[in-house]
């Protein structure tokens, strides 16, 4: 048989299961809600930063300097239109640019983006095979390892695109794409897309027979890199007469991150205080077993219990209650970081996967760990001073 | 042994003072302390357990000189050489009967010795209870919370034994029977009942009443 303190600790919380539950309940949903908001806040922020990876400027179409970003960086949002691909060649060559980078989509399979682009695109992310080759010929396509997933598309497989972005009904039969090759998982946004030449994108939507002069051929956007820090500077200015922009995704990112902020600086608000209301909770839980218990306490004093004993029994009690709590609370916080990552993964194919605990968190469940064990000391002092032959007197 | 010589109580300044005969018990005796309400039979008891100070005078139980002890060390003193035996059975309630036993050994050593489970079976089937071991306190009747209550002041073989009121709720043929089981379990122990029931005034040579005396 044991009966250390922490068993004690444990049957007294069981004999009060409502009391416990509330208790419990109020600190996990407040612990479990601080997490998520951490756990989404690292993973979305991981993921801006793994996409945006040295792509210092966005050439695309007037519209939304954001909207641009997402579209062309993120592959969440639709592009602000079409540009010419001379002039943006042109952007290219400005002395302040490095390199650039073409895309062209407006086709999907399935849901996944059909991107035109060239190798520099795949060099860009680091993107490496698992199967097959790189696209070759038009209307050879590489898959993202999740689009092969998902899709269940595999080398040789052949499929017809459908105009749009996520629509499924305007369907190209005129040309079908055959699967080259698929890529390894890269953790970029490269994994949701199905990369092909920019001609395969031309041709899709070209009629039969149709001779299209070069010199009208348009694209989506150009991912820049800056040669010289001028050029975020300079090339806006360039464009200020023509039907194109540069947007800056560091900028535009911050900017929404920032937005974002406000809503979730909000959601922390509420869980502060619901943990602050679960430690009240633990505070009088503890204030009401000494009060419902003081019989029993007082009589532990005469089985050779010290003023210490009892302290620490209470004290044991608040810390099993904040510990489970918090514990319940990092556990109900995955639970819906599950729940949410299948939902952004159904409406963006992002995945937000990862589940190990954050050092952020880990200070979280110390401070509710000790926040948790002041409630119940301050309370609990007053065993200190308990008289237990008035007590018992009492009974 | 039980000594008090010239000791008196006072609850607060403002209140009366509480002033107590002098008696003395040696070691394996029994003793009745008898007294009407309000004649401080409660009081003493707590003086005797060390759960008051008293005002002035000299107490000693066994080897311990209350009057001088520190609260830590007449904490240790109760959980190793006192039984109490309450007027009302407390328990912890989120314990089980057999946990409650063993209770005292956790809160004096620590730990639980091996052999005792099977010292306290065999308590609680002398005192006719075995079979509640497990149960909660409150699913008790008062008899066998009597008894259980009885087991644990014994369970560790206290030096002296007290016991308050136990037979006050009893008819005669339970008091008689509970009187009997704490003499047999208790038999190496000094005996103190402090009661105002009657039927126990002739049950031992050494009575002492209890009046109200304030000077």
């Amino acid at each position: 048989m044991t009966l250390g303190v922490t068993t004690q600790a444990l049957r007294n919380l069981q004999a009060k299961p409502l009391q416990t539950a509330l208790s419990l309940a109020l600190l996990a949903f407040g612990v479990g809600m601080v997490s998520l908001m951490l756990l989404t806040e690292k993973q979305v922020n991981d993921a801006f930063e793994r996409n945006i990876k040295d792509i210092d400027l966005v050439l695309g179409a007037k519209g939304s300097p954001l909207q641009l970003i997402l579209a062309n960086v993120y592959h969440i949002d639709a592009p602000t239109g079409n540009i010419s691909l001379e002039a943006a060649q042109k952007v290219v060559k400005h002395p302040y640019i490095a390199s650039g980078i073409p895309l062209a989509y407006g086709d999907n399979h399935e849901g996944y983006r059909i991107v035109g682009t060239d190798m520099g695109y795949v060099e860009h992310y680091g993107a490496e095979l698992a199967d097959g080759g790189w696209w070759d010929k038009t209307f050879d396509v590489t898959l993202g390892a999740k689009v092969a997933e998902a899709t269940g598309l595999t080398l040789g497989d052949t499929f017809f695109s459908a105009h749009g972005l996520t629509d499924q009904t305007d369907i190209h039969t005129n040309r079908t794409f055959t699967v080259v090759g698929v890529m390894e998982p890269s953790g970029t946004v490269v994994d949701q897309l199905i990369l092909t030449s920019i001609q395969s994108i031309w041709d899709v939507h070209a009629h039969d027979g149709e001779e299209v002069d070069p010199s009208t051929r348009e694209i989506t956007a150009m991912l820049l890199k800056k040669r010289n820090p001028l050029a975020v500077l300079t090339i806006p200015n360039k464009l200020r007469d023509t039907n194109m922009q540069v947007a800056l995704p560091a900028i535009e990112v911050n900017r929404m991150t920032q937005q974002f902020g406000l809503g979730t600086a909000a959601l922390r608000a509420i869980a502060m205080l619901i943990m602050a209301l679960s430690f009240a909770s633990i505070f009088i839980s503890v204030l009401d077993n000494i009060r419902a218990r003081r019989h029993e306490l007082a009589l532990m004093r005469t089985m050779g219990g010290t003023p210490r004993t009892l302290y620490t029994l209470l004290l044991v009690e608040g810390g099993l209650l904040s510990a489970g709590g918090t514990l319940l609370g990092l556990v109900l916080s995955r639970v819906a970081m599950v729940v949410l990552s299948a939902f952004v993964e159904q409406q963006f194919h992002y995945s937000l996967g990862a589940m190990m605990p954050l050092p952020g968190e880990l200070a979280l469940a110390a401070a509710a760990v000790a926040v948790g064990l002041v409630a119940s000391a301050i309370p609990a002092q007053r065993t200190l001073r308990l008289d237990i032959s008035k007590t018992l007197s009492e009974a | 042994m039980v000594s008090i010589e010239g000791v008196k109580f006072q609850y607060d300044a403002a209140g009366p003072v509480l002033s107590f005969p002098n008696f003395s018990c040696a070691q394996g005796d029994r003793m009745l302390l008898l007294g009407n309400s309000g004649a401080g039979k409660t009081t003493l008891l707590h003086l005797l357990c060390g759960l008051l100070t008293p005002t002035s005078g000299r107490l000693t139980v066994g080897s311990k000189s209350l009057h001088t002890s520190t609260d830590r060390e007449l904490d240790r003193w109760r959980g190793a050489e006192v039984g109490v035996i309450f007027q009302q059975a407390h328990f912890v309630q989120s314990l089980t009967v057999r946990e409650n036993l063993a209770l005292p050994h956790q809160l004096t050593t620590g730990r639980i010795p091996e052999d005792l489970e099977a010292k306290m079976d065999d308590m609680l089937d002398r005192l006719g209870i075995g079979h509640r071991a497990g149960a909660r306190p409150h699913e008790l009747s008062v008899g066998e919370q009597q008894r259980a209550s009885i087991a644990r002041a014994l369970l560790h073989k206290p030096k002296v034994m007290f016991a308050d009121e136990p037979t006050s709720a009893l008819d005669d043929e339970s008091a008689a029977a509970v009187m009997d089981i704490l003499d047999r379990e208790a038999a190496d122990a000094t005996l103190v009942v402090v009661t105002h029931d009657q039927r126990l005034k002739d049950r031992y040579a050494a009575c002492v009443t209890l009046n109200p005396q304030r000077p």
